[in-house]
């Protein structure tokens, strides 16, 4: 039985991994990877309170749900990089600056 | 010691280890093959919290769909978008990296510090639950119950995700397309 206090612990640092990542990188498809990791990070909470749940599978079910989810925004957000790159032949999100104000 | 606390350790070292070399690398072809350790360490975890099915769709929906889509569009933006990822050599302690690094590190501490405080494995409701026998054993047939849940409990929300997924991909592909000339 291995306690839910190292389930926290291991997923508290995936999600400041990821966080890194997403405040850190210079590429989109990095970005996206960051937003993964995360999520991914929520999804082993999930997963493991979910143990203490056998009749409802609440947290089980909220994992695909939540697995799910992130396959729709990765489609998404991959279709949105591939026209970024169209347009500004760069994916770069700080180059993007076309809805930026003008200062 | 059992194998199994065994095994959580091994693999959550391999996946902080595998996330970590994501986060440090600066070859972006390299942090996406490490993404996928990770993914694959994370299945290995849910297997291990006796969520089999959980740990399949992870394989099959991340490993399988959402990796081959970043790698699709990654090969698809082209050449320099590559030569540009090395060129910007992400070291992990770049200054312009600092305020990132201090973010995370500072969320991680507050993080690990409430976790410790509270207390989790003496929850009240999860009390409640083992001494009512509410907790998932080796033995329990957690797929099945899944299955009957899904068609009765959660039958509105599977419902509206599936929609929520066709949306999600019809438009994927609408923006993706070729533009025309209007």
């Amino acid at each position: 039985m291995i306690p839910l206090t190292h389930y926290l612990v291991l997923s508290a640092a995936l999600f400041c991994i990821g966080l890194y990542v997403v405040l850190a990188k210079r590429n989109a498809i990095q970005i996206l990877i960051g937003i993964e990791l995360m999520l991914n990070a929520a999804i082993l909470n999930l997963v493991a309170f979910g143990k203490h749940d056998k009749v409802n599978n609440g947290g089980q079910m909220f994992a695909l749900f939540a697995i799910v989810l992130a396959a729709a925004t990765t489609a998404v957000a991959l279709a949105i990089v591939l026209n970024v790159y169209r347009r500004y032949k760069t994916i770069d999100p700080d180059k993007v600056d076309k809805l930026k104000d003008k200062n | 010691m059992t194998a199994v606390q065994i095994m959580f350790y091994i693999l959550s070292v391999i996946t902080l280890a595998s996330a970590g070399y994501v986060a440090a690398s600066s070859n972006l072809v390299r942090s996406v093959f490490m993404f996928f350790v990770t993914l694959f360490a994370l299945a290995g975890l849910y297997v291990l919290s006796l969520a089999d099915f959980v740990a399949v769709t992870q394989i099959v929906i991340y490993v399988g769909g959402i990796l081959v889509l970043i790698l699709f569009a990654f090969m698809l933006s082209g050449r320099e978008t590559l030569y540009n990822a090395q060129q910007s050599g992400n070291k992990l302690l770049r200054i312009g990296n600092l305020p990132a690094l201090l973010i995370s590190a500072l969320l991680l501490i507050i993080l690990v510090n409430v976790f410790l405080k509270s207390d989790a494995d003496h929850l009240p409701w999860i009390n409640r639950a083992i001494r009512s026998g509410n907790t998932m054993s080796t033995e329990s047939n957690g797929t099945a119950n899944i299955g009957i849940n899904l068609m009765t409990r959660y039958l509105l929300p599977f419902e509206i995700i599936s929609i929520l997924l066709m949306m999600a991909l019809v438009g994927a592909a609408h923006l993706s397309r070729k533009e025309q000339a209007a």
